[in-house]
């Protein structure tokens, strides 16, 4: 393998391993929170702190760490990580804290970080990793957003809490229950496997 | 008291199912709901962990986190019994049950990381359960989860792949699946006790 640049890793993370439409990881939270747009930036953008984070102290002990423990360190370290969140946006931001509710501390079994941990922040320096944690973190962030702006837009008729259509339309309350996750998210995997797949014949063909 | 057991039953398979409802353990739902063999396994294994990883997390968070004002390492300790309890649940099916171990061996692993496990026990706590309470709770919520991943194995077993548009096969048209199973079970709400 060639050696990356840490730009290249971030970007690599960002498009072209996205972990929520590429890799399909994270998928509790992808579904449950993203039903505003609110949210589903709240909830990316705590999980990036915690993957940033995590990735750097991991690359940091990754030679102290015995192999045949590492997975528990490793789960240690990122619970360490998100209680920190936790009380950082209880304090800060007790709306956006009460409406994410279970799912901060569920992060800490939200497999993208994990996965990290094992797959890239235990092998690559810390810089390589932190830039790893923060393309993964964006790219997970930016599906979140995208996914919460279309069941905002559809379901709630609102998007940032700003009304969209007036009385014209009523909403589909749908998209924003727990039905409209799942349909929503499996539309879009469908749309980026066939613009993936487009890409794919051009280079080929 | 047999009244709230029920009600506690029937809110964790139907009205509030972890799965459908809930969003909680959607990664093993999708990952392991091709066959329906595998999926009773997968969600027995699964039933079986969140029962006593809610009879030890409770008794970790009375006697041990809430008599010295530490409800904040509630995370952190709750993620630990439950990856301690999983690895001692394989080593001792393996040594003691092994047609068991065979049937759920490779699921176990997997189950640190089910959201559902870490969400029960967190649950309880915020439900302010008693003992029995948060291990029935426990158990029942792993049913919903074991009733959600059977049916939908049942209905992935019929899916026939080549007749689904090329971009939808796979993850796109289980997705779809478990949204109308989704509305199904939307059909429970408000139902109650």
């Amino acid at each position: 393998m060639k050696k990356q640049t840490a730009v290249g890793v971030f970007l690599n993370g960002l498009i072209k391993e996205n972990p929520t439409f590429v890799q399909l990881l994270g998928m509790c939270p992808t579904l449950a929170v993203t039903t505003s747009l609110k949210n589903g930036i709240g909830m990316g953008l705590s999980a990036t702190a915690v993957l940033i984070a995590s990735n750097v102290i991991i690359s940091l002990l990754r030679k102290l760490i015995p192999q045949k423990v590492r997975i528990a360190a490793y789960i240690v370290i990122i619970a360490a990580f998100v209680t920190m969140i936790q009380m950082l946006l209880e304090a800060f931001l007790p709306e956006l804290s009460s409406s994410l509710g279970i799912f901060i501390p569920l992060i800490v079994v939200n497999c993208i970080i994990l996965a990290r941990a094992e797959a890239f922040a235990s092998k690559n320096g810390v810089l390589h990793s932190a830039a790893d944690g923060l393309g993964m973190g964006l790219g997970f962030t930016a599906a979140l957003s995208l996914i919460s702006a279309v069941r905002e837009i559809l379901g709630a008729g609102t998007i940032f809490d700003i009304e969209l259509y007036g009385e014209a339309v009523q909403p589909m309350s749908v998209i924003t229950l727990a039905p409209g996750g799942f349909i929503v998210l499996g539309i879009l995997v469908a749309a980026v496997n066939y613009i993936m797949r487009r890409k794919g014949e051009k280079k080929n063909g | 008291m047999a009244k709230e057991i029920i009600a506690i039953l029937l809110s964790a398979l139907l009205t509030e199912n972890f799965v459908m409802v809930k969003f909680y353990g959607i990664c093993p739902f999708l990952g392991v709901s091709k066959k329906t063999d595998t999926a009773i396994g997968m969600g027995m294994a699964v039933t079986f962990v969140m029962g006593i990883a809610s009879l030890f997390t409770y008794l970790a968070n009375t006697y041990l986190l809430v008599p010295f004002g530490l409800e904040y390492l509630q995370t952190i300790l709750f993620i630990l019994i439950i990856a301690g309890l999983v690895q001692l649940v394989e080593m001792f099916v393996k040594k003691s049950i092994p047609p068991l171990y065979n049937a759920l061996g490779i699921y176990l692993p997997l189950i640190t990381t089910n959201c559902a496990v870490l969400s029960s026990a967190l649950l309880n706590v915020q439900n302010n359960y008693n003992l029995l309470y948060s291990v029935l709770f426990g158990v029942f919520a792993g049913l919903g989860f074991t009733l959600a991943i059977v049916l939908m194995a049942g209905i992935r077993e019929y899916i026939d792949e080549k007749a689904i548009p090329e971009s939808f096969r796979g993850f796109p048209i289980a997705l779809l699946t478990a949204g109308l199973m989704a509305i199904g079970f939307m059909g429970f709400s408000g139902f109650s006790i």
